[in-house]
C-alpha cells in the first residue's frame, strides 16, 4: 500500500509541474522516456532472473499450477471485452490492452503509453491501480464466496508481491507459493500480451 | 515487440548469473524503484501539459473503474472453477 501512495504522489507531482510548466520543455522528450523505459525492462528482468523462488518453482511446474495464470488471463480478457460494450469511446482492442496490465501499473502504462500515447497510459495507470487497491480491500469477501484462488486471480500480476501479504493472511502458505508463480507469470506476460495486441489487432 | 523482449531477456540472464550476490539484487530494486518514479514523474508531467488529457480525466477514471470490475470479476469467476473443480477436489 506505501508503494501505491509513492507511485501517485510522483505522478501527481509531474502533473502539477506539467499544468503549471514548472519545468523546462526540454525534459518533456519522449525519446528519454523510451530511454527510461528500456531501462526498467532490464532492471525488472533483473528482479525476475535473480529471484530465487522463482527459478525453484519452475522446477516444480505442473499442469494443474499453470491453470491459474491461464485463467486469470482469459478472464481478464473476457469480463473486460463484455463489459467494454457498454463503454463510449474506446475501442475493444485499447480496452484489452490497459487489462492487459494485470494490475502491474508501472510497467503497463509506460509501455502503452509508448507504443499508444497518453491517454490510454493514463487510462492503463488508473485501472490497473485500481486493480491493486480493490484486491487488497475485498480479498476477505473474495476467499470467503469464490475460494481460495479468488484473490489470487484477482491480484494479477499484483499477486507475487504487493498483494501476496494480504493473499497469505486469508489463503494460507500453500496458496502463497501459488500466488507467487501466477503473479510471476503474468508479470512477464503483460509487457508481451500489451504490445502483441496494440500491434497486430 | 522486440525491444521488449530484448531488454527483458538480457536483464533476466543478468538476473541469473548475478543471482547469487544479494547486494546486486537488493542494488537493482532500488533503482528499478527510482526509474520507476521518474517515469511516472514524466507521465505526470505531460499528462499535465495536455489539456485534452486533463479535461477528460473523469470520463477516463470511469472507463478505468468499469474495465477493472470487468477484468476482476471475469478473473475471479474463471478461477472459481478452476478451484471448485481441480484444487479443491484433490485437497480431500
Amino acid at each position: 500500500m506505501r508503494g501505491s501512495f509513492v507511485i501517485v504522489f510522483f505522478f501527481s507531482a509531474g502533473l502539477i509541474c506539467g499544468f503549471y510548466s514548472l519545468v523546462p520543455s526540454a525534459m518533456n522528450n519522449s525519446a528519454f522516456s523510451l530511454y527510461a523505459l528500456n531501462l526498467l525492462l532490464f532492471l525488472v528482468g533483473i528482479g525476475i532472473g535473480g529471484n530465487n523462488t522463482a527459478w525453484e518453482m519452475i522446477k516444480k511446474i505442473n499442469a494443474k499450477i499453470l491453470l491459474v495464470p491461464l485463467s486469470v488471463v482469459l478472464g481478464t480478457l473476457l469480463g473486460s471485452s463484455l463489459l467494454s460494450v457498454w463503454l463510449k469511446g474506446i475501442t475493444l482492442r485499447e480496452s484489452l490492452a490497459v487489462v492487459s496490465g494485470f494490475g502491474y501499473y508501472s510497467l503497463s502504462s509506460m509501455v502503452i503509453t509508448s507504443i499508444e500515447g497518453e491517454t490510454l497510459g493514463v487510462l492503463a495507470l488508473l485501472s490497473n491501480i485500481f486493480r491493486e487497491i480493490s484486491t487488497l480491500l475485498i480479498t476477505p469477501f473474495l476467499v470467503r464466496y469464490f475460494g481460495r484462488l479468488a484473490p489470487i486471480a484477482s491480484g494479477g500480476a499484483t499477486s507475487m508481491d504487493t498483494t501476496l501479504p494480504v493473499i497469505i493472511e486469508f489463503t494460507g502458505k500453500e496458496y502463497g507459493i501459488i500466488s507467487i508463480f501466477s503473479g510471476i507469470v503474468l508479470t512477464l506476460t503483460a509487457p508481451f500480451l500489451i504490445t502483441l495486441i496494440l500491434t497486430a489487432v | 515487440m522486440v525491444l521488449i523482449t530484448v531488454f527483458l531477456l538480457s536483464g533476466i540472464l543478468a538476473g541469473y548469473f548475478l543471482r547469487k550476490d544479494n547486494r546486486i539484487i537488493k542494488f537493482t530494486d532500488k533503482v528499478t524503484t527510482g526509474a520507476i518514479c521518474l517515469l511516472l514523474f514524466l507521465l505526470g508531467l505531460s499528462v499535465g501539459g495536455n489539456e485534452i488529457i486533463i479535461n477528460s480525466i473523469a470520463k477516463l477514471g470511469i472507463q478505468a473503474f468499469v474495465l477493472t470490475v470487468g477484468a476482476i470479476s471475469g478473473s475471479v469467476l474463471l478461477s472459481y472453477f478452476v478451484y471448485v473443480y481441480i484444487f479443491r477436489g484433490k485437497e480431500k
